[in-house]
C-alpha cells in the first residue's frame, strides 16, 4: 500500500485542485458582476490550498515531485478527490450547490483538522479554514437564497440538490487511510463528521424549502482512486495539456 | 483607458466669454485644477461623454475578462493560474468600480450592460482578437495592459472626482498585470524553441492591435479638443502612442523578439521611435463588428446574461420576500 500520510494528503490537494478548476471555468460568464468576483476569490483560494497540501505530499513522498508535478502530471487513476468536485458545472444552481455540500464538509474536516498531530496540516487546516467559512458563508445564502426565490429557482436547486446528492455519502466513508490517519491522529474518521454536517444540511435545506432526497445512495470510487466518473479526465486533458505537450518547457 | 472614438459635443470648444456664467465658473474650476463632483453643476454634454467614455472602458473591462479567461482552465502551473484568475478577477473589479462611478452621472448597470449587449456601446477593439497560445496571456500583459497604462496614469488627473479616484485604484492594480504579462515572456523567450516561437508569435499577432487602442490620430477632431478642455482626455492620441512605442521598443529588444514593423527606428532628431501606422480599414472593421472574434465576445456575455437570468431573479425574489416577511414580524 502506498503510505497513507501521501494518500491522505493527495486526497485533500486534489479536492480543491479539482474543484478550484471547475469553480474557474466560470470565468467572465457569471449572472452578475459580483459573482464573477466571488467565483474567482473562491477558485484563488481553492488553488492556493492545493498548492499548500499537493507541495506537503510531495515531500511526504520524498521523490521530488512538487505541486505542480502532481497537479499536471499524474492520470485518471492517480487522482483522489471525491466525486462530487469532478461534476461538471452544470447550471449556476448545480454549481452553487456542489460547492455548498463540499463547503459544509470541507469546514468540518478542516476544523477538526487544526487539531492534528501533524503540525504542518495543522497549520494548512488553520488558515485554509479561514477562507472556507466564508465560501460555506456564501454559498448557504445562495442556496437559501435561490431555493426560496422564485417558482424557477426553486426547481432547478430541487434539480440540482437530487442530482448531486448521490456524491455526498463518499466524503464520509472511512477506508484503510483513514484508519492510519485516526490511529496516528493526523485526522479525524470522516463518519464522525456527518451528524454535524447532516445538522447543518437539513437546517439550510429548510429554510431554502428544498427537500433531501429519500435514498442514502452513495456513489464512491474517487477518494479511493478506483473509478472516477468520465468528466475528470476531459478536466484533465484540457488541465494538463501544456505541460503535456511541452515537458520539457519551464513556465 | 479602453475607450476609442467617444463623441462629444461635435461642436467647436467654446471660449470662457462665449460661456455663461455658470458653465464659465465650471470650466474656470477645470482650468484651475479643481474636480467636479457628482452634485455639482456640470454642462449636459460634459455628463453624456463620460457616460460614454466611462460606460466603454467598464464595458471593456467586462469583455476583457474573455481572451484570458480562455488560457485559465488551460494555464501551466498552479502559481500562473492562481495569477491569472487574480487579474481576471481585477479586472470584473475594475469593471464594478467604473460602473459605480458611471452611475453617479445618472445612468445604471443595468442601462449600460444593455446598451452593451444590444451593440450599441462598444469596448476596446483590441478584446476581439483571439488568445491562441500561452505566449498571448504574455503578450496581453504586456502590451495590452500596457498601452492601457499610458492612457490611464493621466486619467487619475482628469477633472471628473470618481473618476479619477477609481483610476487610482485602478492604475496600482494594472501595473502588477503589466509585469506579470512581461514576467510570462521572459520565461517563453528564455525558453525552449517552441516557447520563443510561441513568444514571437504573440508580439507578432498583438503589436499592431497594440497600437490601434490609442484610436487613430485626433490631431484635428473637435470631440477630442473638447474632452481635453474639460480634462477628460489628456493627451491625444498620437502622443500616448508614440510614449507606448518608445517604451516597448526597448522591452522587445530586451527580450530578444522582433517587433514587426521594418520601419521602426530610433529617430534621434525627434528623440522618439520613428514607426509605422496600423492598418486603419482593419480597426475600423473591428468596430463595425468585424473582428476576429466579435461575434463570439457579444455571444459569450449575451448568453451569460440569458443564462443567469432566474438567478438574478431569484435572489431579488427571495430579498423582497426576506423583507415582507420582517415587516410582518414587526
Amino acid at each position: 500500500m502506498t503510505d497513507p500520510l501521501f494518500e491522505f494528503l493527495c486526497r485533500m490537494g486534489d479536492n480543491t485542485l479539482v474543484l478550484g478548476h471547475r469553480v474557474s471555468e466560470w470565468c467572465g460568464v457569471a449572472p452578475v458582476l459580483e459573482e464573477d468576483i466571488a467565483l474567482a476569490n473562491t477558485a484563488l483560494d481553492l488553488i492556493g490550498q492545493t498548492t499548500l497540501w499537493l507541495n506537503l505530499a510531495g515531500e511526504v513522498e520524498g521523490k521530488s515531485r512538487d505541486a505542480d508535478a502532481l497537479a499536471f502530471r499524474r492520470d485518471v487513476w492517480e487522482f483522489r478527490n471525491v466525486l462530487l468536485v469532478e461534476q461538471p458545472n452544470g447550471d449556476f444552481g448545480q454549481t452553487m450547490m456542489r460547492q455548498f455540500l463540499f463547503d459544509l464538509w470541507h469546514k468540518g474536516m478542516l476544523t477538526a483538522l487544526q487539531d492534528s498531530s501533524h503540525d504542518q496540516i495543522a497549520a494548512i487546516a488553520e488558515k485554509s479554514l479561514k477562507e472556507v467559512t466564508y465560501h460555506l458563508e456564501r454559498t448557504t445564502d445562495t442556496v437559501i437564497g435561490l431555493g426560496d426565490g422564485t417558482d424557477e429557482s426553486h426547481a432547478r436547486m430541487q434539480k440540482a440538490l437530487d442530482r448531486l446528492y448521490p456524491f455526498v455519502g463518499e466524503m464520509f466513508v472511512a477506508d484503510d487511510v483513514d484508519g492510519a490517519m485516526v490511529a496516528h491522529g493526523i485526522a479525524p474518521d470522516p463518519a464522525h463528521l456527518r451528524p454535524e454536517f447532516d445538522a447543518t444540511l437539513d437546517e439550510v435545506l429548510s429554510n431554502a424549502t428544498l427537500v433531501k432526497p429519500d435514498s442514502e445512495f452513495a456513489h464512491k470510487g474517487g477518494k479511493s482512486g478506483q473509478r472516477h466518473s468520465e468528466h475528470l479526465g476531459h478536466m484533465l486533458s484540457q488541465m494538463q495539456w501544456l505541460q503535456r505537450a511541452y515537458p520539457d518547457a519551464t513556465w | 483607458m479602453y475607450a476609442q472614438m467617444i463623441k462629444s459635443t461635435g461642436k467647436g470648444v467654446k471660449s470662457l466669454d462665449e460661456m455663461e456664467p455658470e458653465e464659465r465658473a465650471f470650466q474656470e474650476r477645470i482650468n484651475a485644477g479643481g474636480k467636479i463632483e457628482p452634485k455639482d453643476w456640470m454642462p449636459d454634454g460634459y455628463r453624456k461623454t463620460l457616460i460614454r467614455q466611462i460606460g466603454q472602458h467598464a464595458h471593456s473591462e467586462i469583455v476583457g475578462q474573455l481572451p484570458e479567461g480562455n488560457w485559465i482552465t488551460r494555464a501551466p502551473t498552479l502559481e500562473r493560474k492562481a495569477i491569472l484568475l487574480a487579474k481576471v478577477q481585477d479586472e470584473a473589479g475594475h469593471g464594478l468600480y467604473l460602473y459605480c462611478a458611471a452611475e453617479t452621472l445618472g445612468v445604471s448597470r443595468d442601462q449600460l450592460t444593455r446598451d452593451l449587449l444590444s451593440g450599441k456601446m462598444k469596448y476596446s477593439s483590441i478584446f476581439n482578437y483571439p488568445t491562441l497560445t500561452w505566449a498571448d496571456m504574455g503578450a496581453v500583459g504586456w502590451l495590452v495592459d500596457g498601452a492601457a497604462i499610458m492612457n490611464q496614469v493621466p486619467l487619475q488627473r482628469t477633472s471628473y472626482g470618481p473618476y479619477a479616484r477609481a483610476m487610482v485604484r485602478i492604475c496600482k492594480e494594472e501595473s502588477f498585470h503589466q509585469r506579470q504579462g512581461f514576467d510570462i515572456m521572459m520565461k517563453m523567450a528564455n525558453g525552449t524553441e517552441a516557447q520563443r516561437k510561441m513568444a514571437q508569435d504573440a508580439l507578432n499577432r498583438f503589436w499592431y492591435p497594440s497600437l490601434m487602442m490609442f484610436g487613430p490620430s485626433d490631431k484635428d477632431s473637435v470631440h477630442s479638443a473638447q474632452s481635453m478642455a474639460w480634462k477628460i482626455k489628456m493627451n491625444t492620441n498620437d502622443e500616448l502612442r508614440q510614449k507606448f512605442v518608445d517604451q516597448t521598443a526597448p522591452q522587445a529588444a530586451y527580450l530578444g523578439l522582433t517587433i514587426p514593423d521594418e520601419h521602426l527606428e530610433w529617430n534621434e532628431e525627434r528623440g522618439h521611435y520613428d514607426f509605422s501606422e496600423p492598418d486603419w480599414d482593419e480597426f475600423f472593421d473591428v468596430l463595425q463588428g468585424n473582428g476576429p472574434c466579435s461575434v463570439d465576445r457579444m455571444e459569450a456575455r449575451n448568453k451569460a446574461w440569458d443564462e443567469g437570468r432566474w438567478v438574478r431573479e431569484g435572489l431579488l425574489a427571495h430579498a423582497e420576500k426576506k423583507r415582507a416577511r420582517k415587516m410582518a414580524a414587526e
